[in-house]
């Protein structure tokens, strides 16, 4: 078997820098794969495809964390309308403004610094 | 193929390690040895009945050795399945098996935790998942409270029913003189303390205490001949459905459904047979989807049930006798606890708590966010 020359993450990672939200497809399986892994959890094959996300999704679940200090900030589940969830939080809304059932729109943060970009989300009609 | 024998072997000693808040500079092997001690005590056994020795914590890797070495033992079977603090639900049935298959003939099941000495933070280090960590969720509590949103989304369960679960269980520690909390508790208590991870406060969240302990479990021949009746084992079921919230198939349905289910078929048992039900309570929600996926309720009528006091002393089904992980005592792994009162109460031992009659108890542990399910249910003599 030929070594991978990229990791998932790194995979993953580049298409951030580029402004894109990236997802596998199984091909055995016909359906999306989230996180990038390097086989399908439904079928155990690793043809695995990468793809580009349209970046459109619905808020599944939402939380408000509250720490000691600093101003509460929201953590969410986002089901992307390709059918794959990840976890994000939707920024541009209070963090308790936010329901499950919103649509929200994908863009990237850049927290510089060695930290690597990370998708989050606004709602759509704010975009 | 085989499986396990319903009631071939049973837990014969039990005994907490030290809880709350232990003497300075303990460790966590400390603790296990604390309560080997005491469990073997309890039965009547001694160090050099043990063949077989379990344990799991978070705080030493390689806790089995260290905690053989402690002992000067050196067992002729291991176990250190670690699922979170649902792994010693796992620990009985893997003993069980070694006992069938005589590879063990006694065996002592261990759990050691000075996270409240410590800190949380040094006690359990946290892993870096890069999918989810930038998003910097207060774990464990925002993966529950990610749930609970849904539950509350789907089936309309408030803060308020949420809370009646905390209520309840320090009902029950206001009658275990070992609990860390004791003073009164309210709705209102709850719904206005320092808010964590919406929607709990930290009235939703366990506490973060010391603890540990140990438990005995032998073949049901030999137990018969200890010092106190047995709690045997009817039934035994298991479901892991993902380790990350992000991967969990449906929040509002744990694995509690699958290992529930095979735990009863075991057991030849249903959950109105069930006389005291002990579940890992880590923060309110988690009561409420086992009573559910436990069938003690339908699925989304859980917040309904644990309405009115219906779970706590003076309510319909006796649910987290100790007063739980909420209220008397969480050291990050609390199944061993909730095994250790599900044999007490079958002895009657539990004092003001006790539950009337208490013929079978189902002890059901959680691991990682919802993701390691494992039910026991245990049952007196007359049971068999």
């Amino acid at each position: 078997m030929p070594a991978d020359v990229q990791s998932p993450l790194r995979v993953y990672l580049d298409h951030l820098e580029r402004g894109e939200l990236a997802y596998q497809f199984s091909l055995a399986a016909g359906r999306p794969v989230f996180f990038p892994r390097v086989l399908c959890p439904f079928t155990g094959s690793d043809r695995l495809e990468w793809r580009v996300s349209a970046g459109i999704g619905t808020v599944h679940a939402t939380t408000v964390v509250h720490q000691a200090e600093g101003a509460p900030y929201n953590v969410a589940l986002i089901d992307c309308d390709e059918g794959f969830r990840m976890m994000s939080r939707v920024e541009e809304v209070a963090p308790d403004k936010v329901r499950i059932g919103l649509r929200v729109r994908f863009r990237v943060h850049r927290p510089g610094g060695d930290e690597p970009p990370y998708p989050v989300f606004i709602p759509v009609e704010a975009a | 193929m085989g499986g396990l024998n319903r009631g071939s072997a049973a837990i014969v000693g039990v005994a907490e390690s030290d809880l709350g808040q232990v003497a300075d500079g303990l460790s966590v092997v400390d603790l296990m040895a604390q309560g080997t001690k005491r469990a073997l005590d309890d039965c009547g056994l001694s160090l050099k009945d043990v063949d077989g020795l379990f344990s799991a914590t978070a705080q030493s890797r390689l806790s089995v050795l260290a905690l053989a070495e402690y002992l000067g033992i050196n067992p002729a079977f291991l176990g250190s399945t670690i699922v979170g603090g649902s792994s010693f639900e796992y620990h009985v049935a893997h003993a069980m098996g070694a006992i069938a298959l005589g590879l063990c003939s006694v065996a002592v099941i261990a759990y050691g935790s000075t996270q409240r000495s410590i800190g949380r933070k040094q006690a359990s280090v946290r892993e870096i998942n890069p999918y989810e960590t930038p998003f910097k969720p207060f774990m464990p509590a925002s993966a529950y409270a990610l749930a609970a949103s849904r539950h509350m989304h789907e089936f309309g369960t408030t803060r308020e029913h949420l809370a009646a679960v905390a209520v309840a269980a320090r009902e029950w520690a206001l009658l275990n003189p070992a609990a860390w909390e004791n003073k009164p508790l309210t709705i209102e208590g709850v719904l206005s303390s320092r808010m964590v991870s919406y929607p709990f406060t930290v009235r939703d969240c366990c506490l973060v205490t010391d603890g540990g302990g140990a438990i005995v479990v032998t073949s049901a021949e030999r137990a018969r001949s200890l010092k106190k009746p047995p709690a045997y084992v009817l039934g035994f079921g298991q479901s892991v459905t993902h380790a990350s919230i992000s991967n969990m198939p449906d929040l509002t349905v744990t694995g509690a459904l699958a290992a529930g289910k095979a735990a009863y078929k075991m057991a030849k048992l249903s959950p109105a047979d069930v006389d005291a039900v002990e579940l890992y309570d880590a923060f309110t929600i988690n009561t409420i989807l086992f009573l559910e996926d436990l069938g003690f309720c339908k699925k989304g009528e859980g917040g309904a049930f644990v309405e009115g006091g219906r779970i706590g002393p003076s309510g319909q089904l006796a649910v987290n006798t100790n007063g739980g992980g909420l209220s008397y005592c969480h050291p990050g792994m609390y199944g061993l606890l909730l095994l250790i009162e599900a044999v007490r109460q079958l002895r009657g031992e539990c004092g003001a708590r006790q539950v009337k009659d208490c013929e079978v108890a189902l002890a059901h542990g959680n691991g990682g966010v919802l993701s390691s399910q494992a039910t026991i249910i245990l049952g007196t003599e007359a049971t068999l």
